[in-house]
C-alpha cells in the first residue's frame, strides 16, 4: 500500500511543480498579485508530497517489502537497521528521490524566507526554482521510479547493499554532496530572475550570497567527506583519484568558489554584473553534467551507477533545455544589465578578478580532462584514459598561483590599493614564508616543489594573520571590542582561506613524507616502516550480521613501545557474494598508522599494506575550516534584514 | 594613449600570457598522460606499442592466475573470446579481481608480448563492467560472426 502512496504523491507533486513553474510568472507578467502569492503556497504543498513520498519509500526499506523492486535489488533483512535506512539512496533511483527532496528542500527554505524578498522578486525564484523540480521530477517518474513491485513472485529476501556502501560516510556522504549540488540551483534561480525582471543590482547579490555560500559549505563537507570515506573504506589509502565522479563534484565546487567572490564584487561595487549571472548559471551547469557523468555511465569511473542509456539521454536533454534556455535568455537580456568597468590594477575588484579568472581556467582544465575521453571516443579515434598525472601538472601551478594571490586580496581596498599598504606586508611575509620554509625543507630533506607548497602555506598564515590583526589594532577601542565587531563575513573568509592553507599542508606532506609499502607477511613477521615497527601477531574468524571476515591483528612499535594495535579485516559478505577489505587506522594529527590486508597468497601468508601517512588529517581538517567558513559567511546579520523595496 | 585604454591593454595582455601559459601546460600533459586501451585482439595483432604507457584489459581467464611463492608477484591472463594475453603485476589485487570478472590493468608491453601491469583496475559493482571492457568482447563477439577472414581489415 505504501509504494502505492509514494507513487502517487511523486505524480501529484509534479503537478504542483508544473503549476509552480508557470502560475508566478504569468502573474509576474500580468501584474498579478493573487497569482503572485501562490507561489510560497504551491512550493510547500510539492515539498510535502515529496517528503510523502520519501518517508514512503524509507518506510519500505525499514519493514523489507521486498515486493519492492529497488528495496528488493538493494537491501536485505540482516542489514543493520541504519543501513537499512541508507540503503534508500544506495543505487540510482531512491538517491535520486533524495536529491529531489532535498532540491524540495532548498525551495521550501526559499519560500519561507520569502519575506526577505521584493513583492515580485520571490514568487519568480520559486517559479525557476520549481521548473528544476519539474525537470528533475518527471526524470524520476518517467525513468526511474523507485515504486516499481514485482509481484506476484516476491523474493524471500533482498539483494543486499553493496558492501563499499555499508559504512557511515555513505550514510552523510550523498546528502550532504547533493545539499551543496542542488543549493546551487537557487543561485542559478537568482540568476535566471534577474535576467527575466532586469533587476540586476548590489541588493540582488546579497540576497544570493548567503544561499550559495550555505550551498557551498555542504558541497565542501560532501567533498570532504567523500574524500576521506574514499580514503578509509576503499582500502587503498588513496585520498583523491581525478575519477570523472569526484572530478563532477569538484568542478561546481570550484566554479561555485568563483561565483562566491564574484557575488561579493556585486555586491560592493556593482560591477561584473552580467559575469556573475553567467557564472552562476556556469556552476548550476556544471552540477547537472556531474549528475549526467555519473548516472548515464559514459565515463568509466569507480563510483559509476550501472548504466542505463535512456537515462543519460534523459539528463542530456534536461541539460540542454535548462542550461541552453537560460543562456539564451542571458544572450537576449545580459546587455541590459551590463555595468561599465574601470578597474584599477591594484583595488580589490582587480584581485577578485584574478581569482575569477584563475578558477575559471582551473574549472576548464578539469572539465577538459574529465571529458577529454569521450570526445576522444566519439570522434572514433579510440578508447582513452587521462592519468592523474596530467590534473596533477595542470593543476597544481594555476592552484598554488591562485593561493598566493588569495592571501593578498584581503589586503586591498576597494577601487584602489596604495602601493605602501601591500608591499610592506607582503615583502616581510615573503621573506619569513621562504625562510621558514627553506629550513623545514633542509631539516626534513624535502624536494623543490614542497618547498614552494609550504612557503605559499606560511605566506597564507602570516599574511591573514596580519590583515586580522591591523584590522583589530586600528582606532583606539582595544583589540577585544574590535575584534567582535568584525562582520562574520569577514571571519568565514579568514577561516575558509586558513582551510586552504591546511589542506595544502596536508597534501604536501601526505604525498612527500609518507611512506608506503606492499609486503607479503605471515603471523609472526615482523615490518619497518618509517620508524615504526609492525608486527603480525595473528589471524582470527569472526562473524558479522551480514558478512564472515579473516580479522588481523597487528601491533605497532616505536622505539621499543606500543603504540597501536591494528585490526584489519577482509569481510566476506555472503548474499552478494562480495569481498571487502577494511583497512585498520591509527589516527593523528601528524601522522596516520594504516595496514589493510590485501588477499590471502597461501595458508599462512597474506599480501599487507602497510602506510604511515604524514598529515593527512590535515586534507580533511582544511575542509572543515572551508565548510565552517562558508556557514559563518552565510549567516552573517546583513543577509537577514527585510526588504525595503 | 588614453590611461583607461592603457590599463584595459595591460589587463588583456596579462589575460593573453595567462591563458597561454596555461593552453600550453594543457596541451603539454595531456600529450604525456593519454593512455589509449587496447583488446587482447589488437595486442595479439601488434597494434600496441611498445614502452608507452597503456590501458589493456579483458576477461579473466579461469585457472589462469599464477602466483610467485615468495613475493606478491603474480601472473594472469585476459581474454576478449578471440585472443587472450599474459599480464603480470607485482602487487596487492583488488578485491572484486578473481577470475571470469573483467579488469583493466595500466602499464606498458614488454617485448616479450607480456603485458606488465603498474595497475590493476576492478570495478565496485559486480554488475558494472568497465565500458572498454565490454566494448572490445563486443567486438571480439561480432567478428566471429561475420568470420574470421575480416580481421584483415580491422
Amino acid at each position: 500500500m505504501f509504494p502505492e502512496v509514494g507513487q502517487f504523491s511523486l505524480i501529484l507533486s509534479l503537478f504542483f511543480a508544473l503549476l509552480l513553474s508557470i502560475l508566478p510568472l504569468l502573474g509576474y507578467w500580468k501584474g498579478n498579485r493573487l497569482l503572485l502569492s501562490m507561489a510560497q503556497p504551491l512550493t510547500l504543498i510539492m515539498s510535502l508530497l515529496v517528503l510523502v513520498s520519501f518517508v514512503a519509500l524509507s518506510s519500505a526499506f525499514l519493514t523489507d517489502d521486498f515486493s519492492v523492486l529497488y528495496v528488493a535489488q538493494n537491501s536485505n533483512s540482516q542489514l543493520p537497521i541504519w543501513y537499512k535506512f541508507s540503503a534508500l539512496w544506495g543505487s540510482h533511483e531512491g538517491s535520486l528521490l533524495l536529491w529531489v527532496l532535498i532540491l524540495c528542500g532548498w525551495c521550501t527554505a526559499v519560500a519561507l524566507k520569502i519575506r526577505t524578498l521584493p513583492l515580485e522578486i520571490g514568487p519568480v525564484v520559486l517559479a525557476v526554482l520549481g521548473t528544476v523540480c519539474v525537470g528533475f521530477l518527471s526524470f524520476l517518474l518517467f525513468t526511474s521510479s523507485p515504486f516499481v513491485r514485482i509481484l506476484p513472485d516476491v523474493p524471500a529476501d533482498g539483494g543486499d547493499l553493496n558492501p563499499l556502501l555499508q559504512d557511515f560516510g555513505l550514510i552523510v556522504h550523498p546528502p550532504l554532496l547533493y545539499m551543496g549540488y542542488v543549493g546551487f540551483a537557487v543561485a542559478f534561480a537568482f540568476a535566471v530572475t534577474a535576467l527575466i525582471t532586469g533587476n540586476l543590482n548590489a541588493a540582488w547579490a546579497r540576497w544570493a550570497r548567503p544561499w550559495t555560500a550555505a550551498s557551498w559549505a555542504f558541497l565542501t563537507l560532501g567533498i570532504t567527506l567523500g574524500s576521506w570515506w574514499a580514503y578509509y573504506e576503499l582500502g587503498w589509502g588513496g585520498w583523491w583519484f581525478w575519477d570523472p565522479v569526484e572530478n563532477a563534484s569538484f568542478m561546481p565546487w570550484l566554479a561555485g568558489t568563483a561565483l562566491l567572490h564574484s557575488l561579493a564584487v556585486t555586491e560592493k561595487r556593482g560591477v561584473f554584473k552580467s559575469w556573475t549571472v553567467l557564472l552562476a548559471i556556469f556552476t548550476f551547469s556544471l552540477s547537472l553534467l556531474g549528475a549526467f557523468l555519473v548516472r548515464s555511465g559514459v565515463l568509466t569511473s569507480v563510483h559509476s551507477f550501472a548504466a542505463d542509456p535512456t537515462r543519460g539521454v534523459f539528463i542530456l536533454g534536461l541539460l540542454i533545455v535548462l542550461v541552453g534556455g537560460s543562456l539564451l535568455l542571458y544572450a537576449i537580456r545580459a546587455a541590459q544589465v551590463r555595468s561599465t568597468v574601470s578597474l584599477g590594477l591594484t583595488g580589490r575588484e582587480a584581485w577578485l578578478l584574478m581569482n575569477n579568472i584563475l578558477l575559471t581556467v582551473l574549472t576548464l582544465t578539469v572539465l577538459l580532462g574529465t571529458l577529454y575521453p569521450l570526445l576522444f571516443d566519439t570522434l572514433g579515434l579510440g578508447k582513452i584514459s587521462v592519468g592523474a598525472p596530467y590534473f596533477n601538472s595542470v593543476f597544481t601551478p594555476i592552484a598554488l598561483l591562485l593561493i598566493v594571490l588569495m592571501a593578498v586580496g584581503p589586503l586591498s581596498k576597494w577601487h584602489q590599493t596604495p602601493t605602501r599598504l601591500l608591499l610592506k606586508p607582503c615583502g616581510l611575509a615573503a621573506m619569513f614564508s621562504f625562510g621558514l620554509s627553506a629550513v623545514v625543507v633542509y631539516c626534513y630533506e624535502f624536494g623543490g616543489l614542497a618547498f614552494i607548497s609550504l612557503a605559499v602555506v606560511f605566506w597564507v598564515v602570516v599574511l591573514s594573520f596580519s590583515d586580522w590583526f591591523s584590522k583589530v589594532s586600528a582606532g583606539t577601542k582595544g583589540i577585544i571590542p574590535r575584534a567582535r565587531q568584525l562582520p562574520r563575513n569577514y571571519y568565514g573568509m579568514l577561516l575558509a582561506h586558513l582551510g586552504i592553507a591546511a589542506t595544502l599542508v596536508g597534501i604536501v606532506l601526505v604525498s612527500v613524507n609518507s611512506e608506503e609499502s606492499m609486503l607479503r607477511l605471515s603471523p609472526g613477521d615482523t615490518a619497518h616502516i618509517a620508524g615504526y615497527e609492525f608486527q603480525f601477531d595473528q589471524m582470527t574468524r569472526v562473524t558479522g550480521p551480514n558478512y564472515v571476515s579473516s580479522k588481523g591483528q597487528f601491533t605497532a612499535y616505536q622505539n621499543g613501545r606500543v603504540v597501536a594495535t591494528l585490526f584489519p579485516e577482509k569481510r566476506f559478505f555472503t548474499t552478494r557474494q562480495q569481498v571487502m577489505t577494511e583497512a585498520a587506522l591509527d589516527a593523528g594529527l601528524t601522522r596516520d598508522l594504516y595496514v589493510s590486508l590485501g588477499e590471502q597468497i597461501d595458508e599462512s601468508a597474506w599480501g599487507v599494506r602497510i602506510y604511515v601517512k604524514s598529515f593527512v588529517r590535515w586534507i580533511w581538517l582544511g575542509g572543515l575550516l572551508m565548510m565552517a567558513g562558508g556557514l559563518l559567511a552565510a549567516l552573517d546579520k546583513r543577509y537577514r534584514k527585510r526588504a525595503g523595496a | 594613449m588614453h590611461p583607461v585604454r592603457q590599463k584595459r591593454l595591460l589587463w588583456v595582455v596579462a589575460i593573453v600570457l595567462i591563458l597561454g601559459a596555461v593552453v600550453g601546460l594543457v596541451m603539454y600533459s595531456l600529450q604525456q598522460n593519454i593512455n589509449l586501451f587496447f583488446s587482447p585482439t589488437q595486442i595479439a595483432q601488434g597494434e600496441a606499442p611498445q614502452n608507452t604507457t597503456i590501458r589493456a584489459g579483458g576477461v579473466v581467464v579461469d585457472g589462469s592466475v599464477k602466483r610467485d611463492p615468495e613475493t606478491l608477484a603474480v601472473s594472469f591472463d585476459v581474454t576478449d573470446y578471440e585472443y587472450s594475453m599474459t599480464i603480470e603485476y607485482l602487487g596487492i589485487l583488488p578485491d572484486l579481481f578473481r577470475e571470469g570478472q573483467g579488469i583493466v590493468a595500466q602499464g606498458e608491453m614488454m617485448i616479450d608480448g607480456v603485458f606488465k601491469a603498474s595497475q590493476v583496475l576492478a570495478k565496485h559493482d559486480e554488475e558494472y563492467m568497465a565500458p572498454e571492457v565490454s566494448d572490445a568482447l563486443k567486438k571480439a563477439e561480432s567478428k566471429k560472426v561475420t568470420g574470421a577472414g575480416s580481421a584483415a581489415s580491422f
